[in-house]
Formats: C-alpha cells, structure tokens, sequence
C-alpha cells in the first residue's frame, strides 16, 4: 500500500505545532497502525530527520497508553480497539491519513502525538480507591459474598485503560465516561458502598478542576471508547452525585 | 568463587516466615518519619511495595518510565492468580501449592522463598477483594477459580482475560491513596539509569526526566527495583515496547549478582509471527489450554497443503489430526507446563508438521469445548433434542463469556474468526526467571538494594507455573519486602537525609552523562532497531527453546561483535535535553547487548537441561528434559567483572529437605 500520511509535529510544549506530509509505500495489510509508524520513522531515521515520537507501550489494547486521533477518530476507524490494535487492512491503497494528538485542554502536548494526561492520574488520586489497608489482615475474601451481576458489571466498568479516547472524542472534551468507569465500579461492590459519598462528591470536583468539559449527552465517549465502556456509567455517576450532594 | 548465603532461616518450613517475623527489628512509628525510600517499577511488585511501605509510614518515592504507574507491564497478565484457598475443596493446600510450584520450577528454587509465597497466597486474594479487584463470581456471589497447566487442582482466581489489569488497578488504587495522602511522590516519565553507592551501601538513583531530558539524583535510605524482566534481550517477546533489563544490569554492574540468566520462558500461546515488520508478539492466556485442543496434520501432506493454503483445518477429519500433547502426556494433556508444552510444539513444527505460511504454528481449537458446552446449556435450559446449529450457538456463548476479550483481540490481529477456525499459536518469549539474586529478605549483594517481582530470581526455578508471576509480585511488594526491609532500615533511623550534593552522586551523574552524549554524538549509520533486531535474532536462533554448546559459544562471539558495532555505528537523533524516544531505547539496547552474552554464558555453562533452559545434548530418549542433580543443584550468581563474557560464578547451593526430588513427569 502506498499512502500519505499527514501528522502533526511540535517540537514542545512551549512552541506551534503544524501538520507535516510524509509520503509512506510498502505497507501490508497485516501490519498494525503503530508498526506502520515504526516503518515511517526508521525511514527518517536513515534520512537523518528526527522520528515521530508517540505514546505506546505493550501493543496489546490494555495498558493505555497509545493515543491518536486518526482521520479525527480517537484510535481511528475501527470499533473497540487502540490504535496499537488497529490493523493497516482498514485502509486503502492510495489513503490519506490525518495523525493528530487527542486535543482536549486538559490533556496539552508534550511532543508530536504525546500529550499529558496526568489529570486522569489526580481524578484517581482524588478518591478512586478504597481505603484498606494492605497488612493482608483483612476478613476472608468468600465472606464478602457479590451478586454475579453486580460483579460483573463493576468488572466491566473497570476494564476502563484510561487511554483518554472519551475525552478526545467529546466535543466538550468531557471526562464524564472515565471518572463515572471508576466510580461505578466501587459504587456496584458492597466494599465500595462505605466511602460512596465523599468518592464521588471528590472525584468529580476534581475532574473540573483540571479544566475537563461538561457531559452533554452526545455518546460520542461510548462510541470511540476502546473497551466499550457504557454511557450506563456516566447515569450512575449522576445518580450516586446527587444523592450524595443531598446527603452532604 | 564463593558460597552465597541465601539467610533462609532455620527451624520447620511451615514455621520459618512467622517465626523469622516475629524475630526481626522494627522501625518505631516515629522513625519512619525520617526514613526514604525509592521504588523503581510500579507493577505489581512495585506497586504494591511502594503503597505498602507508604502507608508504614516511610516517604516514597517511585519511579516510572511510562506516563502513569497504571501502565506497568503487569496489567497485559491475563489469566490468573494463584492462591491456596482451597475454595473448591479439590484438595489443595499450602503444601500443594509450594509442592507443585517446586516441581513445575524443575527442582531449581528454594524451599524456603516458595514455601513463604505460597503461605502468603491467600492473604493476596483477601487483600484484593477488600480492595474492590473484580474477580469472576459463581452465580451465588462467591469467588470463581479455573485450572492451569502443571497442577491438578483449581486455584486460579481470575477476572476474565483481564487478571494482571485489575491486580494493576488495585495496587495503583492503594499507591493513589498514599499520593492523596502526601506518602508517595511519584516520578513518572522517569527513568532510573544508575544506582548510587555510598559507603558500601545503596543509597540513591540517577534518573532521567523523560520529558525535559534533565539527569536528576535522587537519593533515600533504600532502594527497591521491581523493574520487571528482560524478555526483550530477544527483541521480539510478549513484552511492553519499553520493557527492559536497564536498573537491574545497572545495579548488577554495581556490584549485585545476577541468577540464572539463562532461565527463560517461552510461553506455548502466542500468535504467530506475521512478518518482517513485527514489533512484538502477543500472548493468548494460558487458560485457553483449559478447553482448546492443541493440534496438528498427522500427515505431512496435509501440513504441506495447509502452509499453500491449499487445505483448511477443518477439512481434516478427526483421524487426521495428531492431539500431540494429549498422546503423549495423557494424564496431564493440554494442562502440561509451558516449558512442555512450547517444546513439543517446536517438536513437531522442526518436524515438518506445523501450519501458517511459516511452519511456525500449531492449532489450538475450541470445537470439542463449544459441543461439550452446547449440550451442557442445552440440558440445563431443558431443550430436547436441539439441532447442531443451536448446540453451536449455545456453546459459543459460553466460550464467549469466558473468553470472550482473548478472541476478538486474536480476531483483530489474525484477521479470522477463531469461534469457526481453529487458532494458529505459537511459542514466544514471555517471562525470565532468571534475575538478580536476592536473599530471604529479597536483598541483593549490594546493602540497601532490594530487588521484588519478576526483577529478582528467587521463587520460579528453572520455570514458572501460569498464575504464579502476579501471585509472587504481589506477595514480595504487600507482604514480604515491608517485613524484610524494616530489619535493615532499623538501623538507619539516626542517619537523617542522605545529601545529593557528594562525590558518589557526582561520579554516578557524570557517568549517565558521558553515556548520553556518546550515544547523541556517535552519529553512526544505523537505527537502534537495526542493532535490537540483530540481537534478537542471535538470541532467538542460539539461546532459545532449545540449546547447544556450539551455538551458545558462537552466540557470545556474536553478541560481543554485535555490541562494538553498535558502539562504533548507532545512531540516535536528536538532543539529550528534549523527549528523545530514540536516546531512550539506546540507552536500554546498549544493556541488553552486555545481558545477552552473560545470557549465553550462563547457559553454556549449565551442563543439563531443566525447566525452561534445554541443552539439546543432554535429553532423554523421548526428549524430555535431563536434569543432572548431582552437578547443578545450584543458582549461578554471576559477578561483574567489568566484561559480561568474563563474569565470576558463585554458587547457592540448593538444598531440598521437604521435597523428595524426582524426574518431573507429566505422562
């Protein structure tokens, strides 16, 4: 496959970004969308320009730490995948692809397609965890019996990589569906349920600290998350909100 | 060479670790107050240790190359952990545990390290819950368990395909709360590239901020490196991009002995290679052994036609097929260790059997499972007499709800539908056992340096059984090393701050920095990549499944060769002052090309074959593994002499008094 590819460049936080054409050949289908880049930086490598740096990590969809807005999708065009999962068989021959950094005030660029999403690390700072300690000498794990249901949608909530695809695909750059993933999966265990209240009540001051939009219930989050992550999280977050914001 | 002392402490094993904790010096409250630490890794191990010994009351540091602690390496385990809970009342216990960990680990780890681990074990699973980690449940709320390769019981706690992710998240939930309580600073985007030794004992770090290029000192009372393995000595492996051997072999130089080197794991699921371009390889549980058959053509014919193409899987009937694993080991079956496993499926590709366009590939097929589960459902939902297609259907949603993550990630990256197809799998590069030696107490030859999780040697002998990795992680980090380091860190309470500003910090700094800039300034004609995969290839071909002298003595030619061409020709763009992703790799490659001689020397010189390392000279007529007990009952521990091909061995002998060792059989 032959390809153009157009990406965005910046040298650093402080100075503008452009996008930069770089024209690509010799990409098979059965690559992924970061070895692809991988192809294109050992190419300018050898020229002697300086490679496209991004974020990436295990190559697998689960540590979260690939990002790009491909074609302005977060992870680009296929459902429930990171771009490391993202295979170069979704694209044509003779493609342009626009490579950009998930933009969102909250998330400002560090280099090229890397940005900063240390705010997602405080909003977890801010409550998501249950305080035990971990001396082991807690009761036996069998006498805290789940209903499987709640087990297994807790589970799904917290399946969440916090790679930030919600926040890139949100015209409001909303952190809605991420915070409401952790609250909600302590929110559905009985274990969760003693620090409910001041979790969420500081959670979520903290999401709007860090300058992170309001939900207006587009679902665009739901549509590009990765790990298909449900909009149900984000009611529950509002229910377990007001409820607390009456009891505080 | 020397005789290491391993301080295991005397008395019954069942009574070591609580009488030896009940023994040893504590730090008063206050003190802890007054007492650093810094944690390099923040996976299981380090993640755990580090919220552990914040909420003690130490200060914290920790330190990360990724952009958060949640993205440590250990979150991509998948199957399980293991814990002797006996929940299922198949007759496990504390005993089995350590029995089969022993064992699976081919009679090379200690008693007293697995026997402590396996003690430990089912605190990790209460531990967990009460931190809100979503394991599996049955329909009556109680804690779900499967079955792993090596063992005939079900302790496998696991939270679908996604175990070592939620292990993650709650160890990184416990480090969040000791951040929001000001106990922990965490250096993320950091990385630790020297170790600082002050008057014998460790007493800081070199690290490099990743995102301004700026060479830090950071000094404490101890040092904890739980920076994982070094799978990527072998270029391509199951491992994160970044995942590398550089604190470890930067404390090895540093005076700490590094453990069988040579005991790797080549894990038998994996996708196959696809090409040329590939950057990793991607593992498929272990779990799916629990209901896929593995397979492949019994005729050669029907190999060959497969590898054109010209045949499908499913146009063997059943005759046609050879269930290998099943044949020869009818007791254990699918269940075999990883290490027999990955060896009898080379077995049979080297023999001409294998499938894929490579050779390189075995199947691994659920239909049997999907039948056996659509009956089961259609019974329990009272459908009489249901038609294949409804037995199929029924029994894919079962195979779906266990397994249903690992199938589309296989779907994404094969681009076939393994529901309908069987899976193409194939060996790969996974975990090391080997690493740097530690004592009972997880303490390295270097003072003050403790060494937790996959970093250190200690509990997996010559191979690991699945679900015991995130086990022993997070027992070293929330259980043992916060008993262990208090003993040391006790006399430390008088010494106050340890000052940055002196000729140890100076030396280590201006060191990293001639590093850097001799890298930045080489300007040669190749990337890193060109030298990383060159490696690789040396490591893969030589030193991989299967072993010989005359290969591993051309490996070490090789390996040095390899490592003065780099030397001579890398090339690293840009400047040491920025974000330099090419400077970072540098700096991890330049190390796995000293690791990847000693990696060979070591397995040269281990004159049998034991778990994870065959030597092809010493087999049994069946081609099992030959242990020779009576010379190598031992840990190598290599010292640093300046020259990986030239390091001195040391040896711990291991000694087994509660085990009567045997010829590992799993027939």
């Amino acid at each position: 496959m032959k390809l153009t590819l157009k990406i965005w460049r910046q040298k650093n936080a402080a100075t503008k970004g452009e996008l930069k054409t770089y024209p690509i050949d010799g990409i098979e289908g059965d690559m992924s969308f970061l070895e692809m880049l991988d192809v294109l930086n050992e190419g300018l490598i050898n020229k002697g320009e300086e490679p496209v740096v991004f974020d990436h990590d295990c190559r697998e969809g689960i540590c979260g730490s690939c990002s790009l807005q491909i074609n302005g999708e977060p992870h680009g065009p296929d459902r429930l995948v990171t771009t490391c999962q993202l295979h170069m068989r979704m694209f044509k021959d003779g493609d342009t692809i626009v490579i950009e950094p998930f933009r969102a005030k909250a998330f400002p660029v560090i280099k090229d397609l890397v940005v900063d999403r240390s705010s997602f690390d405080r909003i977890q700072q801010a409550g998501g965890y249950i305080s035990v300690n971990t001396s082991g000498n807690t009761i036996d794990a069998n006498t805290i019996p789940v209903n499987k249901q709640d087990a297994d949608e807790s589970f799904n909530a917290a399946t969440c990589i916090g790679c930030g695809a919600c926040v890139a695909a949100c015209k409001n750059a909303s952190a809605m569906l991420f915070t409401a993933a952790k609250v909600s999966q302590f929110a559905l265990l009985p274990q969760g349920r003693i620090e409910a209240t001041e979790r969420v009540l500081n959670m979520v001051a903290q999401m709007d600290k860090e300058g992170f939009g309001n939900c207006t219930n587009t679902g665009a989050c739901e549509i590009e998350c990765p790990k298909g992550i449900s909009l149900e999280n984000i009611a529950r977050m509002n229910r377990e909100y007001l409820s607390a914001s009456l009891k505080g | 060479m020397s005789t290491l002392d391993s301080k295991i402490p005397k008395g019954p094993l069942a009574d070591k670790w609580t009488n030896y904790k009940n023994e040893i010096n504590l730090v008063n409250p206050a003190n802890k107050r007054n007492i650093d630490v810094i944690v390099v890794g923040t996976g299981l191990a380090g993640g755990s240790a580090a919220a552990t010994l914040a909420e003690l009351g130490y200060n914290v540091k920790t330190f990360c190359y990724q952009d958060s602690p949640r993205r440590a390496h250990s979150i991509a385990a998948q199957g399980g952990i293991n814990a002797a809970k006996n929940y299922q009342g198949d007759g496990d216990s504390n005993y089995r545990l350590f029995y089969d960990t022993v064992k699976g680990g081919d009679y090379r780890s200690r008693e007293g390290n697995v026997y402590r681990l396996a003690e430990v074990s089912a605190n990790i699973i209460d531990q967990c819950v009460a931190q809100g980690v979503p394991f599996a449940r049955e329909y009556g709320g109680y804690l779900d368990n499967r079955s792993f390769g090596g063992v005939l019981v079900s302790r496998t706690f696991y939270a679908k395909g996604q175990t070592g992710q939620q292990l993650l998240l709650g160890a990184y939930s416990a480090m969040n709360r000791q951040i929001n309580r000001g106990k922990i600073t965490p250096y993320n985007r950091h990385e630790m590239l020297d170790l600082v030794i002050v008057d014998g004992k460790a007493r800081g770090i070199i690290a490099r901020n990743l995102v301004t290029g700026e060479i830090e000192r950071h000094s404490a009372h101890a040092v904890v490196i739980a920076s994982g393995g070094y799978g990527n000595a072998f270029f391509l492996s199951t491992n994160a991009m970044g995942s590398n051997v550089t604190a470890s072999w930067k404390i090895h130089k540093r005076g700490a002995y590094f453990a069988n080197p040579c005991y790797t794991q080549i894990h038998p699921t994996c996708i196959p290679v696809s090409g040329e371009h590939q950057s990793k390889l991607t593992l498929m549980s272990e779990s799916l052994r629990n209901d896929g058959r593995i397979w492949v053509p019994k005729k050669k014919e029907d190999a060959e036609a497969i590898r054109q193409g010209k045949k499908k899987p499913l146009d063997l009937s059943e005759q046609e097929r050879d269930y290998y694993l099943e044949r020869r080991y009818p007791s254990f079956g699918n269940l075999v260790p990883r290490d027999v496993a990955s060896r009898a499926a080379k077995e049979r590709c080297d023999a001409g059997f294998g499938v894929n366009k490579t050779g390189q590939a075995v199947y691994l097929d659920f239909a049997s499972a999907i039948q056996r589960f659509g009956k089961e459902q259609a019974g329990i939902n009272g459908i009489e007499s249901p038609s294949a297609e409804e037995i199929i259907k029924l029994g894919t949603q079962v195979i779906e709800n266990k397994y249903g993550n690992l199938f589309q990630m296989y779907e994404k990256i094969v681009d076939e539908n393994p529901y309908v197809t069987p899976m193409m799998i194939y060996p790969a590069v996974h975990y090391t056992m080997g690493g740097v030696w530690v004592d009972y107490n997880l303490q390295s030859t270097i003072p003050g340096c403790y060494v937790t999780g996959e970093a250190n040697f200690s509990d997996h002998g010559a191979n690991r059984l699945g679900a015991s990795a995130l086990m022993q992680g997070l027992a070293d980090g929330y259980f043992v090393l916060p008993y262990t380091i208090g003993d040391y860190l006790s006399k430390d309470i008088k010494t106050g701050k340890i000052p940055t500003d002196t000729k140890e910090f100076d030396e280590a700094e201006n060191k990293i920095r001639e590093l850097l800039e001799k890298l930045i300034n080489n300007k040669g004609t190749h990337s890193v990549d060109y030298f990383h995969k060159k490696l690789g290839h040396i490591m893969w071909d030589k030193c991989g499944m299967a072993r010989n002298a005359e290969d591993l003595k051309s490996a070490m030619v090789e390996i040095r060769a390899l490592r003065e061409e780099f030397w001579k020709d890398v090339k690293v763009p840009g400047g040491m002052d920025e974000m330099n992703a090419e400077l970072e790799k540098a700096t991890r490659v330049a190390d796995f090309l000293e690791l990847g001689e000693l990696f060979a020397k070591d397995a040269l010189h281990r004159n049998e074959s034991c778990g994870g390392h065959f030597r092809e000279e010493y087999q049994t007529e069946e081609g099992e593994a030959l242990r020779d007990d009576e010379n190598f009952m031992y840990v190598a521990a290599w010292e640093y002499t300046g020259d990986p091909g030239n390091e001195v061995l040391h040896k711990e002998e291991l000694e087994y008094e509660n085990i009567e060792v045997k010829s590992r059989s799993y027939k």
